[in-house]
């Protein structure tokens, strides 16, 4: 999100998903998009019927990768040395868009400079992608006339995450492929509500909308409307806060609203220290999850069926979902549960519906400023920004004009992985979702039929490495790292490379976020999931 | 009861879709036609998306730990206890010392009460949620 944010001015999907079925060429990056996001990978599908070409940029062989026209295969962490190989080629082929870069962005020429120093045999070898490909690649994402790229946490969870995206909007601006319909830069948000909980201001450096915490104008604005005082200093971050202060805790009191950061976060034993350490800790969920056991207080919320409210999705809709069942016994939706303890300290909140909320959501935020509930009846739907009453919504942004203003080339260069496979840790582990669940499997693991068909954590390894191992498939294997071990069942599967594995964090029983790396973006703040050094071995246990 | 339309509660793709309500309870979930993303078609998660609501794991009570077990409590003990603890913390360690985790499961409306909540009430801008994992 911070990299789109500095090149583009907004960290959001630039188009909409049904767009995608027009674009000629589609470029998919870290995204196992038939798994995580199986409707934008029907389109990618539709659109690839109708004739499309297909790029894929993952080091596993996905069931999308196997569709693509061309599978850059690249070792993990190496997007940029990638994108700008594929960027030189452009650039030697004259590729460009002349006048796109000239009227639309700025630093072009320290891009320039950059790309003239690349190396396509050096950026071949690190990627372990062959430069023929690389220059093929090039040559079909550049001559489109429409071609989009889509990205997914592949990309942002590493230690260079931010620098990775800016590289994808930089290769797009660098074509004009963006501020048009069906072509542009689009991340794919992995969550229910995961882009309006962003929009809403749950982040630690801004207000609804995006409004920054810091500019004092800001901080005027919404002292007038509430009637209060306001903090200047932005606040802690998720993992700064789950894996409290280097020497000291950072944290006496937490309240946890629907997350489970027990099975979600990086080196868990970290997490489980300083939740422990904490004097109070409330959480609100609608089971007793892994974190809901350390609690002091647990309070019952009620779940999506039993309330209505606003969602927003990847592509910006906000959609509205209605209320279809009460909670089951004495639950109650977290809404009614933040007025109650506000008032309880001191500040009353008496809304009479979320309808009133989304009212006064309108008035502060400018993107939301639109979209009444009343909107949201008849339809499916309003995409912000939607700035009054009468505007329509928007289904693709920076048309005419960057959010920003000029679109910004942000230069980078290659970071290697902070924990690269040695002697000691031979194998390079990469995290993700499996199709039947869903993130740390507290909703899905309940579901009978979606257990059925999974319910049990599986490490991904190339056959000839278990061959080497004298490993056979479905053996109990533990998977140690420098932050402690992990017991799964192997399964073997050539969708990696040799060395490479793959495993799922769905399971409580075997919790794969003992095992990655804590170490995180400097903007972004995104743990590297998807890289760290493990060692295999037969489980005794 | 007629069928309820609705968000699937999954990704960030959004499909819409009708929940099908018989007695009080979530008995299935069918597609949303005119819908932009979902068009009449849903995943192995949507389709599904009713089976996790009626669980007998769910919550039903407040629960406040006592001698190391969490045992049931009323909504005002909870309530109360939970103002007068955050409000301890913040007398006594200032209000930066107070942390809070939104969520991606929550409704638009949820999540803007909360960091309202935490930027008056607590007085911090510690709030953040799992975009980042």
């Amino acid at each position: 999100m911070a990299g789109l944010a500095t090149t583009f001015g907004s960290g959001a999907m630039t188009n909409t998903i049904n767009e995608l079925e027009e674009a000629q060429v589609i470029l998919v990056s870290g995204s196992n998009t038939t798994v995580t996001h199986p409707q934008v990978a029907r389109r990618i599908f539709d659109a690839v019927d109708r004739g499309a070409k297909l790029i894929v940029i993952d080091p596993r062989k996905t069931k999308i990768a196997r569709h693509a026209h061309i599978h850059l295969q690249i070792r993990p962490g190496t997007d940029i040395p990638l994108l700008n190989a594929i960027m030189r080629c452009i650039l030697d082929e004259n590729l460009i868009d002349d006048l796109f870069i000239e009227m639309r962005t700025e630093n072009y020429l320290a891009m320039c400079d950059l790309l003239l120093r690349v190396d396509l045999n050096q950026a071949a070898e690190i990627t372990g992608v062959a430069a023929d490909d690389i220059a093929q690649a090039a040559r079909m994402y550049a001559r489109a006339q429409r071609s989009t790229i889509c990205y997914c946490l592949g990309v942002t969870q590493h230690t260079c995450g931010t620098a990775n995206v800016k590289s994808y909007a930089n290769l797009a601006m660098l074509t004009g492929h963006v501020e048009q319909e069906f072509t542009g830069v689009d991340p794919l948000r992995g969550q229910y509500n995961v882009q309006g909980a962003c929009d809403m201001g749950a982040l630690p450096g801004g207000f609804p909308g995006y409004q920054a915490v810091a500019d004092p104008e800001n901080r005027k604005k919404f002292e007038e409307a509430w009637g209060c005082t306001l903090p200047e200093n932005p606040g802690l971050t998720v993992i700064e806060m789950t894996h409290g202060g280097p020497d000291e805790k950072r944290l006496q009191a937490m309240f946890i609203m629907g997350e489970n950061p027990m099975l979600s976060d990086p080196v868990l034993d970290r997490v489980r220290t300083s939740l422990q350490g904490l004097d109070f800790l409330v959480v609100s969920d609608i089971f007793l999850t892994e974190t809901a056991e350390l609690a002091d207080v647990v309070l019952p919320a009620a779940c999506f069926a039993e309330k209505t409210g606003t969602v927003t999705n990847s592509e910006r809709r906000v959609q509205l979902s209605h209320k279809a069942v009460d909670p089951p016994g004495e639950a109650r939706a977290d809404g009614w549960i933040i007025q109650e303890i506000s008032t309880r300290m001191g500040y009353p909140m008496q809304y009479e519906s979320p309808r009133e909320i989304m009212e006064e959501i309108c008035l502060l935020t400018p993107i939301y400023g639109g979209i009444y509930h009343d909107r949201l009846h008849a339809s499916w739907g309003l995409q912000w920004p939607c700035l009054d009453r009468n505007h329509p919504g928007t289904p693709f942004l920076h048309k005419y004009n960057f959010t920003r203003g000029f679109g910004r080339f942000e230069p980078e260069q290659h970071v290697p992985p902070v924990e690269p496979a040695d002697n000691e840790f031979p194998f390079v582990l990469i995290t993700g979702r499996r199709y039947h669940q869903y993130h740390t499997g507290t909703m899905t693991r309940r579901s009978v039929t979606l257990t059925r068909e999974r319910d049990t954590s599986l490490l991904d390894m190339h056959p000839e490495d278990a061959k080497e191992l004298g490993l056979a498939d479905g053996c109990r294997i533990r998977v140690r790292s420098r932050r402690g071990s992990v017991p799964f069942t192997l399964h073997l599967s050539t969708q990696m490379d040799r060395g490479e594995l793959f495993s799922d964090f769905h399971f409580h029983e075997s919790p794969t976020n003992i095992l990655t790396l804590a170490d995180s973006d400097p903007e972004a703040k995104c743990p590297e999931y998807k890289c760290c050094a493990v060692a295999v071995e037969v489980d005794h246990d | 009861m007629p069928d309820i339309p609705s968000i699937c509660c999954y990704c960030g793709c959004g499909c819409g879709l009708y929940l099908h309500v018989e007695h009080g309870r979530v008995t299935g979930v069918s597609p949303s036609r005119s819908h932009p993303v979902s068009r009449n078609n849903l995943c192995v998660k949507g389709w599904h998306v009713h089976e996790y609501i009626h669980h007998s794991d769910r919550l039903t009570r407040p629960l406040i730990r006592q001698h190391d077990r969490l045992r049931p409590a009323s909504w005002d003990d909870a309530l109360d206890l939970i103002a007068e603890k955050l409000t301890a913390v913040k007398e006594q360690y200032g209000s930066d010392r107070i942390g809070v985790l939104s969520s991606a499961k929550c409704s638009n409306e949820e999540n803007y009460l909360l960091q309202k909540f935490t930027r008056i009430s607590l007085g911090t801008n510690n709030i953040d949620h799992c975009a980042r994992l």
